[in-house]
């Protein structure tokens, strides 16, 4: 019988801790249990017969470090073999009359996943890949992938087993006493994921006992529709009398999970420290319960690495400003790869409150598989929203749901059999909503009807791969009235039409609707509320908007969801109100005398906003040059000169280079031609092996401010590519940067293939660990010690550069 | 079971927070009242995002004319050596306040390098803090059996290699237990996180 049939209507029952047996039977601190399956297949067969005859349906194989980072080829797969074999023979030799599966067992490897470790998330998959093809090859009944405490790494070995073979999958994560991951994912977060992408069972194991994680537990039972499963530790251990108990026994252990049962955990077990009695004791005590019948939940849902964002009676806000569309710097910003401008733009929708961040990078004349999965990495990297994935190219749909750490937003299929049979497959391999715009071969049907029809037949095309109407989430579309008076009543018809016959939620691009007419804002607005108004889920909108947010926060208050309409009221004190020109007069009044003007003191003071308004207000009398010349750049020396002499800090020093920063970027939106600095290139990295960047963002973010072409290669940075940069701008100066002794010798490679390579530049290092010691043994031009250091260096080279052209 | 075989984990709350640390760690001195509002609205967005975890294990050593023998490792730093004369046992631990703090670092990095140099400082005051109390409760705990400890000693110091690191990950089990991992260039991820040995005798 398959298991997952067996699941259905029976409980199943797993085994209980396999580690603290081994170490009672002798096994040596640091010593590694996979070894065990050759060296000691008595004692592993005899743990794996003792769960079996206590009753337990499911044993895990002795596997959980078996990696290919711990092992040779040949070796892991002699303990793969092995591990089946032993518990394959328990189940022959045990006296249990119960039906009897063998799971390959995986835990973590043990390495964290980029960019916040070194381990890249598709050798990730690698590793866990081989694993899963040793256990499909020596016959394992299902997999499990067990006391995983990271998402990302969840996902890339539910991806490998997906990949690799046919067999059921089992998914269980280790949940801190927070109720979260460690690296942050709540409940909901790891239900939407593991669901979307096909797991057969999910829950939760080791890290406590029963009664810490029921919270856990019961948070599953709400948002699961697959079997949950419970594999707790029996407590905590404590010292007693010199030796190790657990503090949680069998019968409190028992009666714990009997009462999740009863509340619909269908696969129970225990973990570290708990024995083959845990198991009988559990399996006892629930020997009559009957099983609680499975629900689907039909909850709509996407998620990021730590939350799910649940589609509700409350209205979603989409953040559409990742949209090159009709904006000229972002295009520049993607152009020149510029991540940080995209990061910005993440933030500050993030900090106006949107939900959910729609993801758009696609230009004609980039790559945009490449370009779209490294914007999904760096805004998961440091945002916590879930991303609406915005792209009709399917590779680069493709490379992004791939990376992306959650359950992404997939925009969009629409009715053309082509999408379809280009997204759907996507969507059911990697999970997602999906966003469906009703239009097909023949374009946007006129009338609401029509596109009712085709949301018909989406669904019924979605169905043939298994994908639940719970995971399509309709877009109407909204047309401009500019063009057709009835182009709104008929989108907003549709809205009410979808969530009616079809019971679907609904999205909507707002802004389109106003496309031609001045004072859009107003428009979108009240369109907005009137869709709002016919149970409109979700939104694409400008969080800038004032108008959009004074619709999003009064529909709320209004219709009951703002308790004590608390939300409303924050928005309401906190909007901007428009400011009379006296304030603005007032706010720059107070001159102190030792500045030569109210722009340099900003800057020497720190006052980011202050500067970039006294910047946009000079630029309306000087030229841009001059403020540069003029203003900002002896306002950076007052500080720098400060900071050598010791009188001013470094916070105080950056804050300035902030403001100094701020009054740039003015500039640069006003000046015709982009010109990011007039001085040489500057190519800047932090060594391969080393992902400290703090000092190297320092010393970039100064020259920037004295007008370097700074050319940043981020952290991690192997020599072939620092060198292949070098060579390819002809940049004259090279920045790099260790934090690690460990690292120092990529740094040294790095010197040596420069000056292999690319002869010409000069280099200068930094970080905690050099010195000028350091620096002439590995053979740099320049040992700097802090960035206003590096600046002196490199103007001098500058220095030298200009003069030998004229 | 022996108590040697098991490895004990402890959360603790916020150890109490020390503005003058953090503001030295910032590498800032005298005035700082720039820096003041910034400061607090860094701590108000840190406050709730860090965990305090940690740990630990306890080995009896054995000091060899050579070498000593820490129950896991056997080393011949001199420096070590030092620091644990008259030991009977260690505490190896492993402390961590979580991946939040790089994340935040990592995210103002993009908006503020002032923030990120904030963030950074704070991360290192607070594992200090958590290292810091961890300590303080071994410290009493072994006073109660009639036993002092030692100074806390780490990977990297004076003569004792970093690369013992490999050694004490592979004993505590710290990516389970506190996920905390090592990387191949014997960084730690999350960054803001300590091993150490505290040695007992009497």
């Amino acid at each position: 019988m398959k298991i997952t049939d067996y699941l259905k209507d029976h409980i199943l029952y797993l085994d209980g801790g396999m580690g603290t047996l081994l170490q009672e039977e002798g096994l040596l601190p640091g010593e590694l249990p996979e070894r065990w399956n050759m060296s000691h297949p008595d004692i592993i067969t005899k743990i794996h017969r003792d769960y079996y005859d206590a009753g337990s349906h499911v044993v895990n194989t002795n596997t959980f470090g078996a990696s290919s980072l711990k092992f040779s080829a040949e070796e892991l797969d002699t303990i793969v073999r092995s591990a089946i074999a032993n518990a394959r023979a328990a189940a022959c030799e045990s006296c249990g009359q119960q039906p009897k599966w063998v799971a390959l067992d995986i835990g973590p490897t043990g390495r964290m996943l980029k960019p916040y470790g070194d381990f890249d998330f598709e050798d990730a998959v690698s590793v866990f890949s081989e694993t899963v093809r040793l256990g499909v090859k020596y016959g394992a009944d299902l997999i499990m992938i067990e006391t995983m405490n990271d998402s990302y790494e969840t996902k890339a070995a539910l991806l490998a087993a997906k990949e690799n073979s046919d067999l059921p999958i089992f998914v269980s994560n280790a949940y801190g006493e927070d109720g979260k991951l460690m690296t942050g994912a709540d409940p909901t977060a790891m239900v939407a994921m593991l669901e979307g992408m096909g797991a057969d069972a999910v829950g939760i194991n080791c890290s406590l006992g029963p009664r810490a994680l029921r919270s856990v537990a019961e948070k599953y039972l709400q948002y699961a529709s697959v079997p949950v499963l419970l594999k707790p530790n029996a407590g905590l251990p404590k010292a007693v009398n010199g030796r190790t108990v657990y503090d949680v026994l069998p019968r409190e252990f028992s009666e714990e999970i009997s009462d999740l049962i009863c509340k619909g955990v269908r696969v129970a077990g225990g973990c570290c420290g708990t024995t083959p009695e845990y198991i009988s004791a559990t399996v006892k005590a629930t020997i009559h319960a009957k099983p609680v019948k499975l629900d689907t939940k039909s909850i709509t849902c996407v998620s990021s690495y730590t939350h799910a964002v649940i589609f509700g009676e409350s209205p979603i806000l989409i953040g559409e400003r990742i949209n090159p569309t009709g904006k000229k710097r972002f295009k520049e910003a993607l152009r020149a790869h510029d991540m940080d401008y995209i990061l910005k733009e993440g933030i500050s929708q993030q900090e106006k409150g949107v939900h959910i961040l729609d993801v758009n990078v696609g230009l004609p004349e980039i790559n945009e598989a490449d370009m779209l999965r490294e914007a999904v990495c760096e805004l998961q990297a440091i945002i916590d929203l879930p991303l609406q994935i915005d792209t009709s190219d399917p590779a680069a749909m493709e490379a992004a749901l791939r990376r992306y750490n959650g359950k992404a937003m997939i925009n969009s299929v629409n009715g053309k059999q082509e999408s379809m049979d280009a997204v759907f497959p996507l969507a059911k391999k990697y999970g997602g909503l999906i966003v469906a715009l009703t239009l097909d071969e023949n374009g946007i049907p006129a009338k609401a009807e029509g596109r009712l029809a085709i949301a018909r037949r989406i669904l019924a095309e979605a169905e043939k791969y298994g994908i639940e109407k719970k995971d399509i989430i309709f877009d109407p579309l909204a047309m401009t009235i500019s063009a057709d008076k009835y182009a709104a009543t008929e989108t907003i018809r549709a809205v009410g039409l979808i969530k009616r016959e079809l019971g679907c939620h609904t999205s909507l691009g707002i802004s389109n609707v106003s496309f031609g007419l001045p004072s859009r804002d107003m428009v979108n607005g009240t369109f907005f509320a009137l869709t709002l108004g016919q149970g409109l889920s979700a939104a694409i909108m400008n969080p800038y908007s004032q108008e959009m947010m004074k619709a999003y926060h009064s529909y709320r208050a209004l219709m009951g969801l703002d308790e004590n309409c608390a939300a409303y009221i924050d928005f309401a004190e906190t909007a901007p109100q428009p400011t009379s020109p006296s304030a603005l007069e007032r706010n720059a009044a107070p001159s102190e005398k030792e500045y030569a003007s109210e722009l340099q003191r900003a800057i020497v003071k720190g006052l980011k906003e202050q500067a970039a308004q006294m910047t946009a207000g000079l630029l309306h009398t000087l030229a841009p040059l001059q403020i540069v010349q003029e203003q900002i750049i002896p306002a950076l020396n007052i500080v720098g000169e400060g900071f050598e002499k010791k009188t001013v800090y470094l916070p105080q020093l950056l804050m300035s280079a902030e403001a100094a920063k701020s009054a740039f970027e003015v500039i640069k939106a006003n000046m015709a031609e982009e010109k990011t600095g007039d001085k040489c290139t500057f190519v800047i990295a932090t060594v391969e092996g080393d992902i400290h960047d703090i000092g190297k963002n320092i010393v970039k973010l100064i020259l920037e401010n004295y007008g370097f072409c700074v050319t940043d290669l981020g952290r991690d940075v192997s020599p072939d590519e620092i060198v292949a940069c070098t060579v390819r701008l002809h940049a004259p100066i090279v920045g790099l940067s260790a934090l690690m002794t460990t690292t120092v010798p990529a740094m040294e490679k790095t010197i040596r293939q420069l000056r292999r390579e690319a002869p010409w530049c000069r280099i200068v290092v930094g970080g905690a660990v050099l010195n000028q010691e350091y620096a002439d043994a590995i053979g740099a031009d320049k040992y700097a010690k802090d960035a206003m250091e590096t600046v002196r260096y490199a103007e001098e080279i500058n220095k030298t550069l200009m003069e030998s052209r004229i | 079971m022996r108590m040697e075989n098991t490895i004990y984990t402890r959360s603790y709350g916020a150890p109490p927070w020390n503005r003058r640390e953090i503001l030295r760690y910032a590498g800032v001195k005298g005035d700082t009242s720039e820096l003041d509002a910034l400061l607090q609205s860094c701590l108000d967005e840190v406050e709730d995002k860090l965990v305090y975890r940690v740990c630990y294990r306890e080995f009896a050593v054995t000091q060899h004319p050579a070498y000593f023998d820490l129950g896991f490792l056997k080393s011949a730093s001199a420096g070590l050596k030092k620091n644990l004369s008259g030991c009977e046992s260690i505490i190896l631990f492993a402390a961590t306040i979580g991946i939040e703090i790089d994340r935040l670092i990592a995210r103002s990095a993009t908006v503020s390098a002032t923030k990120a140099l904030l963030f950074q400082a704070i991360g290192a005051e607070r594992i200090e803090s958590l290292c810091d109390a961890f300590n303080c409760n071994i410290t009493e705990q072994k006073a109660a059996e009639g036993l002092r400890t030692r100074p806390r000693f780490s990977a990297g110091y004076g003569d004792f290699p970093l690369e013992a690191q490999k050694d004490i990950f592979a004993v505590l089990d710290c990516s389970r237990r506190i996920g905390l991992t090592l990387n191949e260039s014997l960084l730690m991820s999350p960054s803001k996180s300590v091993t150490a040995i505290i040695g007992v005798g009497r």
